[in-house]
């Protein structure tokens, strides 16, 4: 068939029957390129590296000459943090726009908006930074119809397991603390992770005196700081994403002499540095890999380049994003098309060294379907700290490169 | 000590919310203006206060300077852009210039807000505060920085006392806010008065917009909120009293301190909200309105 004739034949018809349609089209010719839709919140400070890491993998896709002559397109849309305006881009991103995948979203309510768009429009779809456990779970669910999403970051369950892995070393076995608060932002990516931390850390050795949810559009975080104190915890264990700058700037501010060790997503870009006036010195968070950390040789190059283009480290969800583009370019050179299903099942057998890890995919047997597979020797995550306005590794033992230190304020051993 | 910690908290966030407030009240007072981009232009202030510190690396000083110098054109920006061109409008009726006004303010504030969401990102700034520390304040651990708060808010708000009731000026934007006509007939240029306000408007929005930032740290996603905040102050208080608005901004601030304390800090905007929805049922021209 005809491009063109294609082209006008599936925009006559792609209102009724637009998936089917869409799934079943013609064979593209080689010079096609692939395009990968980017729907991203381009103005947050975690979401923000998402299509920039996305380019950058595709430039790089390009300047090795494409996948078997291919280029790499990717399309961008800024979904301002709404689901609403995500899932417009994503039916704009397939119907129009002629997408093969879509990466989107480090939002868990953004990302479980769009999943059933994915199965009604077939279109594979890779999240690179939200965490709820439902997103895979709706997979395993319903596998004919939801395969098209892959959870390409760690499900809360996973992140719950590596903070607590983080802090058996680090705080328990280490620095001897013993209890604990739970502090965390009520959203649908930490109820899971919430109940993961209820679970692993009084199996770690330490006692969860409190558990502290919030509103994520609390300003003044005093009250919560202080209900903390009154219960003498030796560390606060974050689950944070949508706030960030301000529990850590008033912590800091106020001098809440506990630590805090956890979750904390904006801390994982560089920029948060600037925007809370280095208010994040101490801050332990969970990471899937750091400026400077070599989980594998890809991470420090990748880093230091997207620090090089864009002026700063990126995000945990550049790391992934940046993946992300290199496996799916590495699923369309396997299944030898743009064809959907293929495609899934090219995905679904990905074996990728990237930035973060080994990348494989849980398989349709286990409950979290599609989401990346947690363990030694594929991805662990690391805790790093803030220490003198820069992002260090601490933990695991072969990827740290310093110390644990707090800033004066902090009394260890309460 | 809890009680301590309270008293301390909620005069820091209450002596906050009154001089955010009390320029809001000033101008509808005087010109029966609503501006609802006031939560845009406190958090355009901060913004800059914080891009002048942090990025550019001016100071401290300079930075709140800087900050409170973009409220005043911010403000100006709204009067001559924005409400002067409705209230001077042959082809709008006089009875629906006010309707206009708010909807004008509006779209102009979210205008500023999109443009710092796209500039500085959603994401939360916080301004260095200009004293840092903590001190002991009736055993409560205290930032500095909220004492200087309320002591700045408390200052301000004395001197705009001073210049309304001491100073020739002020004396006619008082007399503009009683009866404009009856300034005009004295010979003094309404439009003259308007810019005054405008102006005093425009650095108490601010002086609030940086301690804010300082305080408590703002983003693009603060403008909604701050702009309700204010409105649900002075209405409580009635509207166009500045005393009102005082007295509101203690009571809504102690109202929010107090659940966030006792209750959840999950609901602490929900009682003061109740409050008022009670007060327009008992007394709609809220608590010091004169109509």
């Amino acid at each position: 068939m005809n491009k063109a004739l294609s082209g006008a034949l599936r925009s006559v018809l792609g209102a009724a029957a637009t998936g089917a349609l869409l799934a079943a089209s013609g064979p593209a010719f080689a010079a096609d390129p692939i395009r990968i839709g980017v729907i991203a919140e381009a103005q947050a400070i975690a979401g923000a590296s998402i299509p920039q890491a996305a380019q950058l993998a595709a430039d790089e896709i390009n300047a090795n000459g494409g996948i078997d002559g291919r280029k790499i397109e990717i399309i961008g849309y800024d979904n301002h943090s709404s689901s609403a305006d995500s899932v417009r881009a994503f039916q704009r991103a397939v119907n129009e726009d002629k997408v093969n995948a879509v990466i989107a979203s480090y939002i868990s309510e953004v990302v479980l908006a769009l999943e059933p768009w994915a199965s009604r429009l077939k279109t594979p779809f890779v999240t690179p930074g939200a965490a709820s456990n439902e997103i895979s779970k709706s997979v395993h669910a319903d596998y004919e119809k939801n395969k098209y999403t892959f959870h390409g970051y760690l499900t809360s369950a996973a992140l719950a397991l590596s903070v607590c892995d983080g802090a058996k070393d680090l705080l328990v076995d280490r620095m001897h603390m013993k209890t604990a608060v739970i502090m965390s932002e009520d959203a649908a990516w930490t109820k899971p992770l919430d109940v993961g931390y209820e679970e692993c850390l009084p199996k770690i050795g330490l006692k969860v005196l409190d558990h502290i949810r919030f509103s994520p559009d609390t300003t003044d975080f005093t009250p919560i700081f202080n209900k903390i104190e009154g219960s003498k915890p030796d560390v606060i264990i974050t689950g944070i994403s949508h706030v960030g700058v301000q529990p850590t700037v008033q912590w800091k501010n106020q001098q809440v002499p506990i630590p805090m060790f956890g979750i904390s997503s904006q801390a994982t870009n560089e920029t948060f540095g600037k925007d809370s006036n280095q208010a994040a010195e101490g801050v332990l968070y969970q990471g899937v890999s750091g400026p400077g950390v070599a989980v594998t040789p890809k991470s420090v190059p990748f880093a230091e380049n997207f620090k090089k283009k864009f002026g700063n480290y990126p995000s945990y969800a550049g790391y992934t994003a940046y993946d992300e583009v290199y496996y799916i370019a590495d699923a369309v050179k396997r299944a030898g098309s743009t064809d959907a299903d293929k495609l899934v099942d090219a995905l679904e057998k990905t074996d990728w060294e990237g930035t973060i890890g080994r990348v494989q995919f849980y398989g349709k047997d286990d409950p979290f379907t599609h989401s990346i597979k947690y363990g030694k020797g594929l991805i662990t995550g690391l805790m790093l700290q803030w220490q003198d306005g820069k992002q260090s590794a601490v933990w695991p033992k072969d990827v740290a490169t310093v110390d644990i230190k707090f800033p004066s304020f902090i009394k260890l051993g309460n | 000590m809890r009680a301590f910690q309270i008293l301390i908290d909620g005069f820091a966030i209450s002596a906050l919310y009154a001089l955010g407030a009390t320029g809001f009240t000033l101008i509808f007072g005087v010109s029966g203006v609503l501006n609802l981009s006031h939560g845009a232009i406190m958090v355009a202030a901060a913004v800059a206060a914080w891009a002048a510190a942090s990025v550019l690396g001016v100071g401290t000083y300079a930075g709140a300077l800087i900050g409170v110098g973009v409220a005043l054109l911010a403000a100006f920006a709204t009067y001559f852009a924005v409400v002067k061109p409705i209230q001077d409008s042959r082809r709008i009726p006089n009875e629906e210039k006010e309707i206009f006004v708010l909807t004008g303010t509006l779209l102009w504030g979210i205008m500023i807000q999109e443009l710092i969401a796209y500039f500085f990102t959603n994401n939360a700034k916080t301004v260095l505060p200009i004293v840092e520390g903590v001190v002991d304040v009736l055993g409560v651990r205290t930032p500095k920085n909220e004492i200087f708060t309320a002591i700045v808010c408390c200052l301000v708000i004395a001197l705009l006392w001073l210049l309304v009731n001491r100073t020739r000026t002020g004396k006619a934007v008082l007399a503009a806010s009683m009866n404009p006509r009856g300034v005009t007939l004295l010979g003094l240029e309404l439009t003259n008065i308007y810019i005054v306000v405008w102006g005093i408007y425009g650095i108490l929005a601010g002086i609030a917009g940086v301690l804010l930032g300082m305080f408590l740290g703002v983003s693009s996603y603060s403008v909604g909120p701050l702009t309700a905040s204010a409105f649900s102050i002075v209405v409580l208080g009635g509207l166009g009293s500045v005393s009102g608005s005082l007295i509101a901004a203690f009571v809504v601030g102690y109202l929010e301190t107090l659940t966030a304390y006792l209750v959840s800090p999950a609901y602490r905007t929900i009682p003061a909200l109740l409050l008022l929805v009670f007060v327009m049922y008992i007394r709609p021209q809220g608590l010091l309105g004169r109509r």
